[in-house]
């Protein structure tokens, strides 16, 4: 128990960023109509790609010798790009459709 | 100064990644609103290759990170640009898995990073284990990150393979407990590692990873293609997860942020979509099993005889009607028909019949498909009608031609309780005189269920591929 607490005081930081963006990201969505779903979805995706940061880290941070950490480093910064970079794009494309209808 | 500057670049990000979102729930903002997040990521990734260090020590390898970098930019762009309109599911489904795949490796190069330099000689005389000295909350982030981004990443690539008709719909019997059985293994070895802290634990690490693929794709192989879009968005929501254990890792607010919020975002908007197909998530999810059972008791005993139509027949029938309306669905996006079916809307009004469409929420491959579809082969905003709207015309039209489209115009969802998809809402296409129906075959839909609607007297059958059978009738269409 009292590890527990310790553990809750010492990442106090992150427990509140955490429980916050749960319910800012459900607050934020609740009203979407169901033909943005598509969108909304791919947006969401492309957000998430945000992993990459993580990526960056780990590739820059890579010693020069260590050649498994730096080409697995290298294949997570191309994915995570992709996942960014595409979901975005598609997403845009899909957005782009709505407008020329109007 | 520089690091006060990076806290910024995330604040930034962050903040953009919240607007954007709430932007993108709104149709008049959303295009701005994807945006103005993309603009946040871009900040917080230039900050990050610049002002990020940790202890004093700058990032290195800059010529791996921009080659990366420009690699994975020209490919994505390339990729996303080029996928046709109806493909985008499957797109998305891709570029999931990425996010998944670099989340997980981020774990792995992490977690040997954390073992490195282990030698087990120098522990061997002490006694003293090497593993038991590793923080256990580190250990468990990493363990998170690698399970949750492997299932997403082997999840979404199955489902990548079954939207676009590589991978067929596989389930066995016990599947749902050989599944549940990977995942209690899974916890159960990670938990094992926490606490016991083996000197095995390298091979448990890679064994946690084998089961985490295996697990993504059991998970998703016996979903209907048609449940998919449901997938893809809780895969999503995992991503988000994931990506959110990274941020726990590198103390990154801006990592944090973004995952937790796509996370929660991403599970309501799976619930939304269930919804608006009246159905509940584990009924998605394990009813998988149930549908095809009942797909093949219902296939039996055929509820009638149901009559075929000739393309003439068709044509004759069309182009003389007053008024058209088009029910596209699924077929229509699998056909790729969207503009072929544009074709056959213009040449019928130019024979002065009224032609309009009625979209269905979830026809399609995934809500709101439909109208980015037809939007895209230039189908007037106006032609399309909501559900609501669409179902006081029927009243007045004298033909409704669908295409491709099973359970959304299944009568059975208002006149039997006992049916899997009784009280969703449905287009009443038997309100019009005549109702002809394009499908491949007699198959049922993806609930699996038989459609009385095609052995009704004004009901008949346009067999074949959506487009083919959409070029057939056009060429009649034009030779009255």
């Amino acid at each position: 128990m009292n590890q527990i607490l310790n553990w809750i005081a010492a990442h106090q930081e992150m427990a509140y960023i955490v429980i916050l963006m749960i319910f800012v990201g459900i607050e934020i969505i609740g009203k979407v109509p169901s033909v943005l779903h598509t969108p909304l979805m791919s947006g969401a995706n492309a957000i998430h790609g945000v992993v990459i940061i993580g990526a960056i880290i780990v590739m820059g941070q890579a010693e020069e010798g260590n050649t498994i950490a730096l080409v697995l480093g290298f294949l997570a910064v191309i994915l995570g790009t992709l996942n960014v970079v595409g979901g975005f794009v598609v997403t845009d494309r899909m957005l782009e459709m709505f407008k020329k209808k109007k | 100064m520089e690091l006060n500057l990076l806290v910024f670049c995330y604040l930034l990000g962050s903040v953009t990644f919240i607007v954007g979102l709430k932007m993108l729930s709104n149709p008049v903002s959303a295009r701005n609103g994807n945006l103005v997040a993309a603009a946040g990521m871009f900040v917080a990734i230039l900050g990050t290759i610049f002002l990020y260090e940790d202890e004093g020590k700058k990032l290195g390898n800059y010529g791996w990170i921009f080659s990366a970098l420009v690699i994975g930019t020209i490919v994505g762009t390339l990729m996303a640009k080029r996928v046709k309109m109806t493909a985008m599911p499957e797109m998305v489904s891709l570029f999931n898995g990425m996010g998944g795949a670099c989340a997980a490796l981020i774990s792995v190069i992490e977690f040997r990073h954390l073992i490195h330099g282990y030698d087990p000689a120098n522990y061997a005389s002490t006694g003293y284990s090497f593993f038991s000295s590793l923080d256990g909350t580190t250990m468990l982030i990493i363990f998170l990150g690698l399970i949750i981004g492997t299932v997403s990443f082997s999840g979404s690539m199955i489902a990548w393979g079954k939207l676009n008709g590589k991978i067929k719909d596989f389930a066995f019997k016990g599947q749902h407990i050989i599944n549940l059985v990977i995942l209690v293994l899974n916890i159960a070895i990670a938990a094992f590692i926490i606490v016991a802290r083996p000197e095995e634990t390298p091979l448990f690490f890679y064994a946690i990873l084998l089961l985490s693929i295996l697990y993504g794709v059991f998970f998703v192989l016996p979903i209907g293609g048609a449940d998919m879009p449901v997938v893809i968005s809780l895969l999503n929501s995992f991503t988000g997860v994931a990506a959110a254990c990274g941020g726990f890792l590198y103390d990154n607010k801006v990592m944090l942020t973004g995952g937790i919020l796509v996370g929660a975002a991403g599970t309501l908007l799976t619930m939304l979509m269930c919804k608006a197909m009246n159905r509940s998530l584990s009924n998605v999810l394990i009813g998988s099993f149930g549908s095809s059972a009942a797909a093949s008791g219902g296939a039996g005993p055929q509820g009638g005889t149901y009559k075929e139509i000739s393309l003439s027949d068709a044509a004759v029938v069309m182009s003389y009607a007053n008024k058209v309306m088009i029910v596209p669905g699924y077929g229509l996006a699998v056909a790729q028909a969207q503009h072929i079916c544009h074709e056959l809307e213009k040449t019928l009004e130019a024979k002065g019949v009224e032609v309009k469409y009625a979209i269905h929420p979830v026809a399609g491959r995934m809500p709101g498909h439909m109208n980015v579809l037809l939007a895209e082969a230039d189908v007037s905003y106006e032609k399309l009608l909501e559900m609501e709207l669409a179902n006081e015309e029927f009243k007045s039209t004298d033909v409704v031609l669908i295409l491709g489209a099973n359970d959304v115009v299944n009568p059975a969802a208002k006149s039997d309780p006992s049916s899997p998809i009784y009280g969703m809402p449905i287009l009443e296409v038997e309100q019009a005189k005549h109702v002809i129906v394009n499908k491949r075959s007699m198959k049922p839909g993806y609930a699996g269920i038989e459609n009385q609607l095609f052995f009704q007297p004004k009901t008949s059958m346009l067999f074949g591929d959506a487009k083919k059978a959409l070029q057939d009738l056009l060429a009649e269409v034009r030779s009255i």
